[in-house]
């Protein structure tokens, strides 16, 4: 009696991870909202076939043949005739149900893979382990290259070219669309709307090495002027250090082995393997969504990234004590 | 009783499997400082390397790991751009044998660190000395003086040039050389 009541209790518990920011039942946009329908059309129809066939499977036991000496093989006419409108029945409505699921399924895969006309281009390619982000407007000046945070209007269509640089990875934000796999040498597309503005996490839904599950990105849905701020806050070149603590961690950047692999516009740092960091602290992570942007992460990661995520890219630069806080001071200030 | 011995002698050489190749991601940092300590003869050709190299197993001559990650990182420095795929462009070619600044790898380990004249840049403040022993490793697999045993992983696209655990490997310098 007491173990109903504990379970009757905790089992909407259950259901409250059905909601947050990295959810498929809990759909933000158009797209999300079609597959949302879809899964639970699908849950509650194998639910009815589940409950009709364990129903039939206890009637069944329930009216077992009370002697052996019975024979197995009806011989009454007007019994076997029964069962045999029984199994016609069954399989007419096995061959209804799984044509329907079919019909509704394409349904609405089409729905969510219709291209509208003028929406927001975005090249997203996927590296062991993080996320390049390319924001491909008409005019080269307006073109912002950022990692592992996607910002976007709130309404607009957004239309995500997919490619990989290495092996195959997966987009997967569960809040706004279903998966679509990164694959090396075929880019691959998905368009999704976001109706409300928020904070949604998206992961790799491939096996892609031993970092997988540290590749993560945000998509950060926002209001059409924010959007714009945000926009215009990344053309701009990176912020000119204010200090001579930020001087000098300017100069380490540049001058040693970050700049071989990391861009900061602005600076002689021009190299294409790893993040762009020229607005690296205006993101809310780093090394895709393992550690908060603050400065004593910043460091953290800097003085011994093998140690953080283990068979990452990135090597751990020799820098003595004072060069290590010059390069974090430094890198906290590019907002 | 020979069916037994046969028997055990198979579960032994099936325990041999369970040996893998060990991919050590971070170097204690002490350790990693002392890979830099070359002493090359006065010429700058020929020298012995740093001592750690032997204590840690050789990793970049038979680590299949290790000479993957110099392979990643031929590419990203972009040495094809002057090497191109070995064969040699605006610089000399990798795969022939035959070495203008020697072939040991202390000796191209400072080729790599401080460069060299006639062209080769020095990558010493872009790479750290871990990578540059990989990288060493690597270009040391291409010119394949010895077949080896361990390879890195193929190239994604056409293969253009000879494998880098062939054999017979390299053995004399051309005859004529271009240069």
């Amino acid at each position: 009696m007491r173990l109903r009541w504990t379970s009757a209790v905790l089992s909407p518990l259950g259901c409250a991870g059905c909601v947050g920011w990295q959810s498929a039942m809990d759909p933000q946009g158009p797209q999300a909202e079609h597959l949302h329908r879809l899964i639970w059309l699908f849950t509650g129809v194998a639910a009815v076939i589940w409950l009709l066939v364990m129903l039939s499977l206890a009637l069944a036991i329930w009216r077992r043949r009370d002697r052996s000496d019975e024979p197995v093989v009806p011989t009454n006419a007007a019994r076997e005739r029964r069962s045999a409108v029984v199994v016609f029945m069954a399989v007419g409505a096995t061959v209804g149900v799984i044509a329907g699921l079919t019909l509704a399924s394409y349904l609405a895969t089409r729905q969510v893979s219709e291209a509208s006309a003028e929406p927001l281009k975005i090249r997203v390619q996927g590296y062991q382990w993080w996320w390049q982000v390319s924001y491909l407007d008409p005019a080269a000046a307006r073109q912002i290259t950022t990692a592992n945070e996607i910002h976007i209007p709130v309404g607009r269509p957004v239309n995500i070219e997919l490619a990989a640089a290495d092996v195959i990875h997966s987009f997967w934000v569960p809040n706004l669309a279903g998966k679509m796999d990164l694959i090396p040498g075929r880019d691959n597309r998905l368009e999704f709307t976001v109706a409300r503005p928020g904070q949604y996490r998206g992961q790799c839904a491939e096996f892609c090495g031993l970092q997988h599950a540290h590749m993560a990105l945000l998509v950060m849905a926002e209001s059409e002027a924010d959007f714009e701020t945000w926009q215009n806050a990344q053309l701009a070149p990176s912020a000119a250090p204010d200090s001579d603590e930020r001087r000098s961690g300017r100069q380490i950047v540049t001058g040693k082995a970050c700049g071989a692999c990391h861009t900061v516009r602005g600076t002689e740092a021009a190299g294409t393997i790893g993040p762009d960091l020229t607005h690296v602290a205006s993101r809310a992570y780093i090394a895709a969504g393992v550690l908060p942007t603050t400065r004593g992460s910043l460091a953290a990661w800097v003085a011994d990234p093998q140690t953080i995520k283990p068979g990452n890219n990135m090597p751990m630069v020799p820098l003595t004590a004072d060069e290590l806080r010059a390069v974090s001071a430094y890198l906290s200030a590019l907002k | 009783m020979t069916r037994t011995l046969a028997l055990a002698l198979l579960s032994v050489a099936v325990l041999a499997g369970c040996k893998r190749e060990e991919r050590s991601l971070r170097m204690a940092p002490p350790v990693a400082a002392k890979l830099d300590d070359v002493r090359l003869m006065p010429n700058q050709i020929g020298g012995a390397p740093p001592y750690v190299l032997a204590a840690l197993g050789q990793p970049y001559e038979g680590n299949a790991y290790q000479l993957g990650l110099g392979k990643t990182l031929y590419t990203w420095f972009n040495c094809d751009g002057c090497h191109a795929q070995g064969g040699g462009g605006s610089g000399p070619a990798l795969i022939d044998g035959w070495w203008r600044y020697g072939s040991d790898p202390a000796s191209i380990y400072v080729t790599i660190r401080n460069g060299r004249p006639n062209g080769m840049p020095a990558f010493g403040d872009k790479l750290t000395p871990e990578q540059t022993w990989q990288l060493t490793g690597y270009v040391r697999t291409m010119g394949a003086e010895q077949a080896s045993t361990a390879a890195p992983s193929r190239n994604d696209d056409l293969q253009s040039r000879p494998s880098e655990n062939r054999a017979p490997a390299a053995t004399s310098p051309p005859a004529r050389v271009a240069w």
